[in-house]
């Protein structure tokens, strides 16, 4: 900051004002192309639409593994009970279907979004919760497997769309982007390591059996089976893994940090496909 | 002083007596068995760091586990220990508000543009 202060200094005795130093203002869409640029230009031979499907990306032998999987694919059982629950009433008689935009079909692209009443980010996952809420119902765990299977099941029925997430020019909105890109930058937990660590300076290594994702398109597959969870994993389940992995404390899930991550991460994914469910080993 | 070889044997023996001193000064912490009282006050000590860490949304796994460590010493009336873990916990919350802190403007050096 003191390189600023010194920026702010001197275009105070050259009598500039605040226009100045108006490149400082967020832009996300910049943000947005040279995440994107970095990650084609390091992996240039990973097909643009590929880097949604995490570590199968960056290894050609676990690819040939998880293609085998697909055809009886383990998320197979979750997604049907979503399906299943997203279909069933509540006791008040209304459904999930009641409310979401196009009955909740094929809109998985379009979260997290930016509600300007609130001024705050929210997730497919926090707007489910307040789906039951609303309508009578207990909010379900966000680290376990209804979130998941409902997420499953709405990730499904957008398979194929891209990611369309909408930064309005509200600084508020502007705000929660670069709080989340600040989360996401931000080394942490006693190994001191940022999601940016693992998930921008070494994708496609590997960390004990496991082959790194990059941060390009991660959020797209969710939610995920995992083998080494014997079961579906939400997106608050992954952050809060990988928060511990670094021997950080997790925070709650769909906390305001986390909601505004999810919001970063989301934009810079914009125009890749919704690939999730997914299957990891 | 009457001669100077006498002279010089005072002084071995002062050093020697300065330099014992020195040791159960250095000792003195180890060598005496902790009580509660330390222990609760190094926890006073870790806890506050600690919470102060919560406050920055930035605390460390290790650091609450040698929280409870030190829990389950004094427990068991093991304060050695318990002050040992207390004192470690300490160090680590202080280390992630470090972390923390310093991170308010580090994390831009990682940002991809
Ligand atoms: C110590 C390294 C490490 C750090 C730091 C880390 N992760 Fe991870 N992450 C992993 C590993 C290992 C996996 C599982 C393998 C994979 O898919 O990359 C993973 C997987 C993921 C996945 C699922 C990707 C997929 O396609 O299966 C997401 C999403 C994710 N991480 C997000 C994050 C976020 C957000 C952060 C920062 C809060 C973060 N990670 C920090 C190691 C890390």
């Amino acid at each position: 900051m003191s390189a600023m202060r010194v920026l702010l200094a001197v275009a105070a005795t050259l009598g500039l004002g605040a226009a100045a130093i108006a490149a400082d203002k967020p832009d996300p869409a910049a943000d947005a192309k040279a995440f994107q640029d970095y990650f084609v230009k390091k992996f240039p031979k990973v097909a643009f639409d590929d880097f949604v499907n995490g570590p199968y990306s960056m290894n050609a032998d676990m690819r040939r593994q998880w293609e085998e999987k697909e055809q009886f694919p383990p998320y197979e059982f979750a997604l049907e009970a979503g399906k299943e629950m997203f279909a069933k009433p509540f006791k008040n008689g209304k459904t999930y279907a009641d409310c979401f935009p196009n009955g909740g079909i094929g809109i998985r692209q379009n979260y997290p979004y930016f509600d300007d009443k609130e001024g705050k980010v929210i997730t497919l996952e926090l707007a489910l919760n307040r789906c039951r809420e609303a309508n009578g119902e207990a909010p379900y765990s966000y680290v376990k497997d209804e979130m998941a299977s409902l997420t499953a099941y709405m990730a499904y029925t957008s398979r194929g769309k891209r990611f369309d997430i909408k930064i309005p020019d509200d600084p508020r909105a502007l705000d929660a982007f670069e709080k989340g890109k600040e989360y996401f930058y931000t080394r942490r937990g006693q190994l001191n390591f940022s999601c940016a660590s693992c998930h921008v300076q070494s994708p496609g290594e590997r960390i004990r059996a496991e082959i790194l994702a990059p941060a390009l398109g991660i959020l797209n597959a969710m939610p995920i089976y995992r083998s080494e969870w014997s079961g579906m994993g939400t997106t608050s389940r992954r952050i809060v893994t990988c928060n511990s992995q670094t021997r950080a404390v997790p925070l709650e899930p769909q906390s305001d940090e986390y909601r505004n991550l999810e919001y970063y991460l989301s934009y810079v994914s914009n125009g890749l496909p919704v690939s999730g469910p997914g299957a990891r080993p | 002083m009457r001669n100077f070889s006498r002279g010089i044997a005072t002084t071995n023996v002062m050093k020697k007596i300065v330099f014992a001193l020195m040791v159960s000064a250095v000792c003195a912490g180890s060598a005496r068995a902790a009580s509660e009282a330390d222990y609760l006050t190094a926890l006073a000590a870790a806890e506050s760091a600690n919470k102060e860490a919560g406050r920055l949304r930035n605390q460390w796994t290790v650091t609450q586990a040698a929280l409870n460590a030190a829990k389950k010493a004094a427990e068991s009336g093991n304060f050695d220990s318990a002050l040992k873990s207390a004192q470690d916990a300490e160090a680590l919350a202080k280390a992630s508000i470090v972390q923390a802190t310093s991170e308010k403007q580090r994390w831009k050096d990682m940002e991809i543009r």
